[in-house]
């Protein structure tokens, strides 16, 4: 495993004296896709920004492409491709100029190139369409290919889905995960969602306020969080005092199972009921700090009131 | 009842308007306004200003050009930096930028003689007019031109350019200025209008020889006969007025 992109000692304070990024050192492997993951005001767009070239990291912060040296390069030299919430298209431009502009500017543009971007994201016969004749989805996938045009040495993604409603969102997230995944090229996400970062990321970088709390495989950020920042990020963790323990011990909810009495670990009250078809949740007072949530997959109905005897597999329990 | 009343209103409010325009008309090709339209009609008069005052015509053409050359000029990149770089001293200098409008054309004019008067190859110059002219015009060209770019994403625009090996002299004429276009010429539209009209400025700094048209208007209102001053009102009409409404019509055919 070869890094692509190596962060050495970066760090950004702005000049307002806002301390946005503290510093830290990070790999990126060749082909990787890095999902950056954390609550507006993490730094995570701040740390892609510094990757792409569009913010200096504070002396003596290095960013190596490689074995190469690009702190000083500016972002139209360092050849990476980026995607942005808001799509950035030139309003002024065609879909096809649109995605054959890095081209144009390498004086390499030939409308067959053009055209097999364009089908690459499934948008042939597009290209004489204006911009303002696209959908979201559609605009956000000629961003895809225009980014991809002049075959970044890795591509940056801020915020892609953001802006589109859920089911083009879902669509969108299936072909970004096919581009990356075909292409095997280096990227670098950033998301606040946390099933966007579970779906595309082969490792996700959990950030909290200018720090990565915790980096590892979706995997391992899910089942063995490190914080209990982290634990809460991603999915839902219920925590509670088992059997008078003087700590918390934390649970997923698809962990813990519906048991006859004689068998529960602890019992509670239900306090709300949510079916959502293939599964129902509830939230149940059982004592704690805060309600414990519970996912069953029995068909039965369940009612408020109703006292449930609770159990949780022992090798899904967490202490932090 | 109440229509023809609406009716009656309408009209008398509008000849109360055109009246007196179709009668400066008449009085320019009127032999003798006194004696009236009975004296008979004639092109005389109009023949008369184009021979005093033709050349005030071609000068305020030529300054109204010039003035859209240096407003564009010194206009665009003003309006650039102004939507890039959003602070407290960007923020306050836009303020600053309606003072030339605020303030008496009178008084800048006052300004620039006390300032450069001495200056007399300058002061007798037709560049003397168009710095006041610009002074007038540019707050304009700059808010047209800054009210488009405020409106899109340029930051975001120029980094996804510069992502894509833009420099950035390629990202100012291929992402900037296309599109701020609408703001160009909206604002390119207003300041060729106002160049053209403009007399408070103009009327201070001019000297014989750098007479505009609505300073030549003046002249003759003051110092020739009533005909004389209709007539250069009716060249002005139908000179000026075709301009500006083809200018507006090419503007609006650029825009789509």
């Amino acid at each position: 495993m070869t890094a692509m992109i190596r962060l050495a000692r970066v760090a950004k304070t702005f000049p307002d004296g806002t301390r946005a990024l503290k510093r830290l050192d990070l790999e990126i492997a060749d082909g990787e896709t890095l999902v950056l993951l954390g609550p507006s005001g993490c730094g995570k767009t701040t740390l892609l920004r510094i990757v792409a070239g569009l913010e200096m990291p504070d002396e003596p912060g290095r960013v190596f492409f490689g074995s190469e040296d690009m702190t000083a390069l500016p972002i139209e030299r360092r050849n990476v491709g980026m995607v942005f919430q808001s799509y950035a298209l030139f309003p002024n431009m065609s879909v096809a100029e649109n995605v054959g502009y890095g081209l144009r500017i390498r004086r390499e543009l030939t409308p067959a190139k053009v055209d097999e971007l364009l089908a690459l994201v499934h948008l042939d016969g597009f290209g004489a369409r204006r911009v303002d004749q696209l959908s979201g989805g559609q605009r956000q996938r000629v961003a895809l290919a225009r980014a991809l045009a002049v075959r970044p040495r890795a591509l940056l993604l801020d915020e892609p889905l953001t802006a589109l409603d859920a089911k083009l969102r879902e669509q969108l997230r299936i072909d970004i995960d096919r581009l990356l995944r075909s292409l095997a090229i280096t990227a670098v996400y950033v998301t606040h969602d946390q099933s966007e970062a579970m779906a595309l990321g082969d490792r996700i970088a959990v950030m909290q306020a200018g720090e990565i709390v915790q980096i590892g495989t979706p995997r391992d950020i899910y089942y063995q969080p490190r914080t209990a920042f982290v634990a809460d990020f991603i999915g839902t963790m219920n925590r509670l005092r088992l059997n008078g323990a003087a700590r918390e011990s934390l649970f997923r909810p698809e962990d813990t199972r519906i048991v006859p009495q004689g068998q529960a670990q602890f019992s509670g009250t239900i306090a709300s009921v949510f079916f959502l078809g293939d599964h129902t949740r509830l939230m149940v007072e059982c004592g704690g700090t805060q309600l414990v949530t519970v996912e069953t997959t029995q068909r039965r109905q369940f009612a408020v009131g109703e006292r449930l005897h609770l159990a949780v597999e022992p090798g899904a329990l967490l202490s932090l | 009842m109440r229509f023809y009343l609406q009716l009656a209103f309408t009209l008398l409010v509008t000849a109360f308007l055109i009246v007196p325009v179709v009668m400066s008309i008449l009085a320019g090709v009127t032999e003798n306004f006194f004696i009236g339209l009975k004296s008979g009609l004639t092109l005389r008069w109009i023949g008369e200003v184009w021979e005093l005052y033709a050349r005030t015509v071609y000068f305020s053409i030529g300054i109204a050009l010039a003035c859209l050359v240096v407003t564009l000029v010194l206009g665009v990149p003003a309006a650039y930096v102004l939507a890039r770089a959003q602070n407290r001293w960007t923020r306050a200098f836009e303020e600053l930028l309606v003072l030339p409008v605020a303030v008496p054309g009178l008084a800048t004019a006052l300004a620039l003689i006390l300032f450069y008067g001495q200056l007399r190859a300058f002061r007798a110059s037709w560049t003397f007019i168009l710095v006041g002219h610009v002074l007038f015009t540019l707050p304009f060209m700059v808010r047209s031109v800054l009210a488009v770019m405020a409106a899109i994403d340029l930051g975001t625009l120029e980094d996804a350019a510069a992502s894509l090996g833009a420099r950035f002299a390629q990202r100012f004429f291929h992402v900037v200025l296309p599109n701020a276009r609408p703001g160009i010429i909206a604002g390119s539209l207003m300041v060729v209008t106002l160049s053209m009209g403009e007399f408070n400025i103009t009327w201070m700094l001019h000297t014989p020889l750098t007479q505009t048209l609505p300073v030549g208007l003046a002249d003759s209102y003051a110092s020739m006969r009533l005909e004389i001053g209709s007539a250069y009102t009716v060249i002005f009409f139908f000179m000026i007025v075709p301009l500006l409404i083809a200018l507006q019509w090419l503007a609006e055919r650029t825009v789509r």
